[in-house]
């Protein structure tokens, strides 16, 4: 994994070179496209669908393109996340609805992936957009999953059919009935997790799509799958042609990989992304940030997303520009703390920075020593808030008596500071190749 | 050709073609370039992270030149071993009274494992006690008490919602009155990088090192079979949280070869790999065996 973080700089080092005589030679790519490689595979893409996609950004790479480039390395990076993006669909999918109500939803998928979860959530979800959905209970094999759709139901405050564990495909037919006759305009089917090699378990899937011919199949697949990820995806959309994937627990640290590895085997457009424990942690698949995630180079836009949407707009606006400025201070970055308590759990903001993810521990920033912070900066002067070059070590000792917290302390804020000016200046560069092209550390 | 339909046919019965690629691999030729190809290909595919796998090579490579090795099929037994050597561990009995507090993701089979083992250990004749201290999933608690019913296990449980601590609390009260040889605790599944939820995990595992001392306590983590590299990320962060002992590997009835074991076993040489999960039924729940396991990745 260590390797992986370092995908930047690595590429850095076989690139350093290339400044001295400006051109990309064949075995250069070749250097570069091993890391790249690499990468892949711990991101757990399909090793195949890793192979092929090197050799296919190779092609592509090596030309005059290249050749011409003033900043070679950066454009090798840029034609990777640009064909990752391609691959995994240049923009997110939406549901397609049924001319003809009800619009019919099935879901399949491996035990445990979050088949479940995700009908609550695409449930709350159609609710908000105006629907009427049902969910409907067919997973009559796990012990307690109709109860657990149930509450799912409850949560999102939608309606819920079940029959016990009677055949699953007169379940389905019956619910389409109800559906029918009480104005649902969509049906989620849940149905049983299976292996795909189950050959019972899959023809009975066979069975529910032939009865109530669902206007979209819906492959539910967890982020953290390995190179496994192909088998499932490839048996499932042979049998069952599905017609989209939702990918879950992306709220975690993995890379992701499965995103590419089961577009690339189905060709079916990942549509949602589970990303949290609650009923309304469900979100659209960008392919650019998965493209970001799965090189190693953080979620920076979903966290810019995340940023604008619950930060006072004008106060960071002035941050933004300071920055710009490059005057960044510790008044911005109090205003920062002040706003980063708005933005929901740290940790998951962490996850979204490049490097921070596991780097930094995130775990360290809790909310108490975000209060520490505080008064650490609130003990300052007003001046070396504004001008952190002046605080010298007799200042520091000042600064953490004043409020009553350890030199080191005040230190670890220095640094922190530091490392988020130089962070802030990167992103507000806009570029994230630039990240890999300039000096920031992965 | 386009980039979907190369792969398509690159990747036509994946399953078949790689075993058919083995039996082609160790054909008995000379050891080339290609055959380390090959051999990478077989050691990635079954989830053994890049990076381990380019080092197995490297280690191989020394191998083959110490043995005077010459052709691919006598190579294979000499990777086998290279395997089954960072597998092998002698496991310790567990003695009793016994609490294991099972811990993992979401979704990896906690639950099912824990109904698993609540048979084994009634069937050895063992009282059982099961906390069903996962008080956040809708109806796990339901799903749990299906399993104690049927092993005629005693099951305490909070409503929805209920502190965890407190029913682990309350099961150990319980173990020690009836004297209970093993108490199984159930909790909530949970991200590994979600900082509140693990404290949360520490805390109720502190419960049983606090209430429950003469016991001998495991802290099991289970992983999805089905999972690539980030169950390193797991395993990595719920030791870090709650010092795991032993770990799970669930879902191996596919067709996933779970070769991550070896890189945990690597990383972290004192939890120890103790069950597969490779089947629904109780008795599907396997003792690991690293020859076996090795000899799994090559069928």
């Amino acid at each position: 994994m260590s390797l992986f973080e370092s995908l930047g700089d690595r590429l850095n080092h076989i690139f350093s070179k290339l400044t001295k005589h400006g051109k990309l030679t064949e075995l250069e790519i070749k250097q570069a496209m091993r890391e790249v490689r690499v990468a892949l595979l711990e991101a757990d893409v399909n090793f195949l669908v890793a192979k092929d996609f090197i050799n296919k950004v190779s092609e592509k790479a090596i030309g005059e393109e290249i050749l011409n480039s003033l900043t070679p390395g950066q454009q090798v990076i840029k034609i990777v996340r640009d064909e990752l993006i391609t691959l995994m669909g240049e923009t997110n999918a939406k549901l397609t609805v049924s001319p003809n109500p009800p619009t019919i939803i099935m879901m399949c998928g491996l035990q445990g992936a979050g088949k479940t979860t995700m009908c609550g959530k695409l449930g709350a979800m159609l609710k908000k957009q105006g629907k009427k959905p049902l969910l409907v209970a067919c997973d009559i094999y796990r012990p307690a999953a109709i109860e657990q759709l149930r509450i799912g139901a409850k949560n999102a405050g939608v309606d819920f059919f079940e029959k016990g564990t009677a055949n699953p495909v007169k379940i389905a037919e019956a619910a389409i009935a109800q559906a029918k006759k009480m104005g649902n305009d969509v049906v989620i089917i849940d149905t049983a997790g299976r292996l795909q090699i189950n050959e019972d378990l899959m023809k009975e899937l066979e069975n529910i799509k032939k009865e109530v011919k669902p206007t979209e199949i819906l492959l539910t697949i967890d982020a953290m799958t390995g190179q496994e990820s192909v088998n499932v995806a490839k048996e499932f959309n042979e049998r069952l042609e599905i017609s989209g994937v939702l990918v879950t627990k992306l709220d975690g640290d993995t890379r992701g990989g499965v995103a590419l590895s089961v577009k690339a085997v189905t060709g079916k457009p990942i549509k949602f992304c589970g990303t949290g424990e609650k009923i309304g942690d469900i979100e659209p698949f960008y392919p650019d940030r998965m493209a970001s995630r799965i090189l190693g180079m953080g979620d920076v836009l979903t966290l810019i997303d995340k940023a604008q949407a619950s930060v006072d707009e004008a106060q960071m606006k002035k941050i933004e520009e300071n920055i710009r400025k490059n005057t960044f201070t510790f008044e911005d970055f109090l205003v920062q703390f002040e706003q980063i308590g708005k933005m929901g759990n740290l940790a998951d903001i962490a996850a979204m920075i490049p490097g921070m993810g596991s780097k930094f521990k995130m775990a360290d920033i809790d909310e108490n020593k975000i209060k520490k912070y505080k008064a650490i900066i609130q003990s300052m002067t007003k001046k070396e808030r504004m001008n952190p070059d002046l605080i010298k070590a007799s200042n520091r000792k000042r600064i953490a008596a004043g409020s009553a917290t350890t030199i080191q302390e005040v230190n670890s804020l220095m640094k922190q500071f530091e490392q988020t000016k130089l962070m802030m200046k990167n992103m507000n560069n806009g570029k994230l190749q630039k990240m890999l092209g300039g000096k920031f550390k992965f | 050709m386009g980039f979907f339909q190369r792969l398509a046919s690159g990747l036509k019965n994946t399953k078949k073609s790689f075993s058919e690629k083995l039996k082609y691999v160790f054909t008995g030729n000379e050891i080339d370039e290609d055959f380390f190809e090959e051999l990478e290909m077989i050691l990635v595919s079954a989830d053994i992270g890049a990076i381990t796998t380019e080092e197995i090579l490297d280690e191989l490579r020394d191998k083959i030149k110490q043995c005077k090795v010459k052709k691919t099929d006598e190579c294979k037994e000499l990777l086998k071993e290279t395997l089954t050597e960072k597998l092998t561990k002698d496991l310790e009995e567990f003695s009793y009274p016994l609490a294991i507090m099972v811990v993992g993701v979401n979704g990896v089979g906690k639950t099912t494992s824990i109904g698993k083992l609540a048979q084994k250990f009634s069937e050895a004749g063992k009282k059982v006690v099961i906390a069903g201290a996962d008080t956040f999933r809708a109806a796990a608690g339901d799903q749990l008490k299906v399993w104690a019913d049927r092993v005629k296990a005693k099951y305490v449980s909070g409503d929805a919602g209920a502190d965890a601590s407190a029913v682990v609390f309350d099961a150990i009260a319980s173990a020690k009155a009836k004297s209970a040889d093993v108490i199984l605790i159930d909790t909530a599944g949970r991200l590994h990088n979600k900082t509140n939820l693990m404290e949360e995990l520490k805390k109720i595992g502190g419960v049983v090192s606090k209430q429950y001392p003469e016991a001998e306590y495991h802290k099991m983590i289970v992983i999805d079979g089905t999972t690539g590299q980030n169950s390193l990320s797991q395993v990595k962060l719920f030791d870090e949280a709650v010092g795991l002992t032993d770990i799970v590997v669930t879902k191996l009835d596919g067709t996933s070869k779970a070769g991550f074991v070896i890189e945990l076993a690597n990383e972290h040489p004192n939890v120890d790999i103790r069950y597969i999960g490779v089947g629904e039924s109780a008795d599907d729940l396997l003792e690991f065996n690293a020859k076996d396991f090795v000899d799994a990745i090559f069928e």
